[in-house]
């Protein structure tokens, strides 16, 4: 505990947040103490270019933190909240882990097999160009429920990352160690098990950091689209981007920022999990 | 050495014969000869050395030994047999380290018993006598990128011994160690060769790590590769680098050598141009001269 208050990353993290809070808490009040002519110029100015005299991006549109955090200590007892993170949180986690278990397997089988590749890479590579969003109205069609469809809208987000990602970790193994372990009497398998997998997992590590990325991104998304799946039932929720969604349209603007944050908190946490899980599979990756 | 011969497996050094061998790459219009009627023997028990200039196709004879190309035209055979592919009787140490880096380095070294399913009791002692002989016990559980340059070649060499290969094959292994590291590596290499006496195919384009190491040296010409001279290097064994370097014996050979290499460097060298080549030739003369 010592050490960790002695350290000075911790400390430039905290003092980082903390100017962020601070600024943005004084921004958000400058309506308080910023006098309404000091913008009369820019309206002026924007009349003259033909945009509506009153649109101005202003920071004091956005609630204080202050104003956040008293509105937020009142939804953490909302049960409506924690089902908004659990709902999110399962499908995030259902996409991924569905992405995990077949994308690392076909990254590996198109990087090992020559007719794998041959048959799965063009429909693969037609495929990836599309962004997982284009597919939400055909998804909705095709799965029985809306939270199918949600899921395997995350799990398309998090899957092409983690197979290029793959294909390409095994594609970039030296051929140095297929030699030696050719040389050495190793068969077929035993490359795989002990060359291949091994090579490739920092690339897997890497793909999975990201796809996770890509899932938070995309799960918000696809609740916003889809509703969120709420016509389930009104005591379930519908996601952190469905909550989100639904203060702007009741007009509950901190809401809106909780909503927000709590995406940061939750995206900060699993890719945090993500990379503690990377660094004990790659232990020699650490050792440098 | 009682320790090495109740541990180590015996020593089966194997003789590889190259017999007229081309190697070409490319196709048609941009074919490139790289080795052209090349003809040499890795003598049985010795340790022979390949000097020539950088990017004279020496790599391309390796991996012709090692199994893994065939030549165009000619043969390669260890003991008579010809070479298929690659087999753990012919060994390859490259110029960068190929260990693991996933692997520490016992598990490095096990590589191969454990790969052919052997990992046998004899294995692992073995194993042990060889983390030992290499002084590697306080680095067993260490990562490859936690080691030193010295240290790695050290374990790539352990890691083939287990092996017990026919022949060794080490491609410019001690190229890029420090210089101080470097000269270390020698004399520990040759001690683990005057120790054993397997038979050792060592590369390198650095002459005095050739004279300092070799039984036989092989003196080689630019592409197309072809062997330019055979030297036999009568340097007392065991070899200790101070010796060596008071050795006029050993200077004679290093000049004999270097006079070859020069003419071949400079060849090279001068290749397109008018004003390089110009040089060569007056060089030429004036060293027939003197």
């Amino acid at each position: 505990m010592k050490k960790m208050l002695s350290n000075p990353a911790l400390w430039r993290g905290v003092v980082s947040i903390a100017v962020f809070l601070i600024l943005w808490e004084i921004g958000a009040r400058s309506k308080q103490w910023m006098a309404p002519e000091f913008f009369a110029p820019f309206r002026e100015l924007l009349g003259a270019i033909d945009l509506k005299k009153d649109y101005l991006p202003w920071i004091g549109a956005v609630p204080a933190p202050s104003v956040v955090l008293a509105s937020w200590i009142a939804v953490l007892v909302d049960r409506s909240y924690w089902q908004s993170w659990y709902m999110s949180l399962f499908r995030v986690m259902a996409g991924f882990l569905a992405a995990m278990l077949i994308g690392i397997p076909f990254g590996l089988m198109l990087a090992v097999s020559r007719v794998t590749h041959g048959i799965g890479f063009p429909v693969f590579e037609v495929l990836r160009p599309i962004p997982p969003l284009a597919w939400v109205p055909a998804s909705i069609i095709f799965w029985p429920t809306q939270e199918t469809a949600i899921a395997f809208i995350t799990f398309l987000g998090a899957f092409y990352t983690i197979v290029i990602n793959v294909l390409g970790g095994a594609r970039s193994i030296d051929v140095r160690y297929f030699q030696a372990a050719r040389s050495m009497g190793s068969s077929r398998w035993d490359i795989f098990r002990r060359v291949i997998l091994p090579g490739t997992l920092p690339s897997i590590v890497v793909g999975s950091a990201v796809g996770m990325g890509i899932t938070w991104e995309v799960v918000v998304a696809a609740e916003m689209i889809s509703g969120g799946g709420s016509q389930i039932g009104g005591t379930r929720g519908g996601g952190l981007g469905f909550f989100i969604w639904n203060s702007y349209v009741g007009g509950s603007y901190e809401q809106i920022v909780i909503g927000m944050i709590s995406i940061g908190i939750a995206g900060f946490i699993s890719s945090g999990l993500l990379r503690w899980g990377g660094r004990y599979v790659t232990p020699w990756l650490k050792a440098r | 050495m009682n320790e090495a011969a109740t541990v180590s497996p015996r020593i089966v050094p194997g003789e590889i014969a190259v017999n007229g061998v081309s190697k070409s790459y490319g196709a048609a219009h941009f074919r490139k000869e790289v080795v052209h009627d090349c003809s040499f023997t890795i003598e049985r028990a010795k340790l022979t050395v390949m000097v020539g200039p950088s990017g004279c196709g020496k790599s391309t004879l390796i991996r012709l030994l090692a199994g893994f190309e065939q030549p165009t035209a000619g043969t390669v055979t260890l003991d008579g047999a010809p070479i298929t592919g690659p087999d753990r009787d012919r060994l390859v140490l490259f110029q960068e380290t190929a260990l693991f880096p996933w692997m520490t380095t016992w598990d490095n070294i096990l590589y191969g018993p454990r790969a052919r399913g052997q990992l046998t009791k004899e294995a692992l002692e073995f194993g042990e006598f060889l983390l030992v002989k290499v002084g590697l016990q306080d680095f067993r559980d260490k990562y490859p990128g936690q080691l030193s340059g010295g240290m790695q070649r050290r374990a790539e060499l352990a890691r083939a011994m287990i092996n017990n290969p026919k022949v060794m094959i080490l491609d410019e292994p001690f190229r890029g160690l420090d210089a101080m590291t470097k000269e270390l590596m020698w004399e520990y290499y040759a001690r683990l060769y005057e120790e054993n006496r397997r038979t050792n195919f060592f590369v390198t384009t650095d002459i005095d790590e050739a004279v300092f190491l070799a039984d036989r040296m092989l003196v080689m010409s630019n592409i197309p590769t072809q062997v330019r001279a055979v030297i036999e290097v009568d340097l007392p064994r065991p070899r200790k680098l101070i010796d060596i370097f008071e050795s006029d014996r050993a200077n004679d050979i290093k000049k004999q050598a270097l006079s070859i290499l020069h003419a071949e460097a400079m060849r090279s060298f001068s290749r397109g141009s008018k004003a390089a080549a110009d040089f060569v030739e007056a060089y030429l003369k004036r060293a027939s001269r003197a």
